[in-house]
């Protein structure tokens, strides 16, 4: 499938692909992040239960402390 | 557009600040001076001496709180904005109230987990006001890593690396610099639609 992952095209294989999948599979280990899915934000609880499909935009943001 | 019509537009318009530190201060700052009509502003803290190497205030205002001496500050500098200021701590239930009727909301906050639900909250309940988040400023030089990325609704300013630490303090220039993208961001948003 591909879709767009922080406004980059990424393709994966299979159809569909849950959140935690595609975190590891792109290695996103931070631990305050941020999950956008189609402009919904995904709590982290949801990870596993929520899937990616083809043309999806995903977005994963590590946030950053300071200010 | 004339100067007359972006001073105009931008009178009609009303920016929401969560937090009034290094960020916060000084993006505010710079959106009073163009004459954005009001300014929403909200932090819970009070001035402190080690505050003073990046945010807008005042030796003598130290220990008086940050909000209330940043809607001061504003005054000198354009009393033609107004400015809502609240002191107390952002959390789940206040943002979407004090933060309704903004045009667009400066993400200000020091501490990651803040800033998480600050974009959390706003991205479910008030999904359609523009959030501009800054987002890794700390240390000196490296002027050309500073950038801005959209996501939809989300705004970014800033490195996206950079954490604060002892060795990577956060001080007056990249912070500053940071905050002025932020408030730059945002008139691009008031004036255009989009950055």
């Amino acid at each position: 499938m591909k879709i767009i992952l922080n406004n980059n095209p990424e393709e994966f294989e299979g159809d569909t692909l849950s959140v935690s999948k595609i975190m590891e599979i792109k290695k996103f280990t931070f631990k305050m992040i941020i999950v956008k899915l189609n402009d919904k934000i995904v709590y982290k609880e949801n990870y596993d239960s929520t899937f990616v499909k083809e043309g999806d935009n995903l977005v994963i943001l590590h946030l950053i402390s300071g200010g | 557009m004339t100067f007359q019509e972006i001073k105009t537009i931008l009178k009609s318009k009303c920016v929401g600040v969560a937090g009034c530190g290094g960020l916060g201060s000084n993006a505010a700052v710079a959106l009073a001076r163009v004459g954005v009509g009001r300014l929403v502003i909200a932090d819970y803290d009070v001035v402190s001496e080690s505050n003073l190497n990046r945010q807008y205030y005042f030796y003598d205002q130290i220990g008086y709180f940050k909000a209330e001496k940043l809607a001061e500050n504003i005054a000198r500098i354009n009393p033609n904005t107004l400015v809502d200021a609240h002191i107390c701590t952002l959390d789940k239930q206040n943002i979407p109230e004090l933060f309704r009727n903004c045009n667009v909301i400066v993400e200000a906050f020091d501490s990651a987990e803040m800033k998480k639900m600050l974009i959390e909250v706003m991205s479910d309940t008030l999904p359609h006001i523009p959030v501009v988040s800054g987002m890794g400023m700390a240390g000196w030089g490296n002027n050309d890593t500073l950038k801005e990325v959209r996501y939809g609704n989300l705004y970014i300013c800033g490195d996206m690396c950079t954490e604060v630490d002892e060795s990577k303090p956060a001080i007056a220039p990249r912070v500053s610099v940071v905050s002025n993208m932020q408030a730059n961001v945002v008139l691009s948003i008031l004036l255009n639609g989009n950055a």
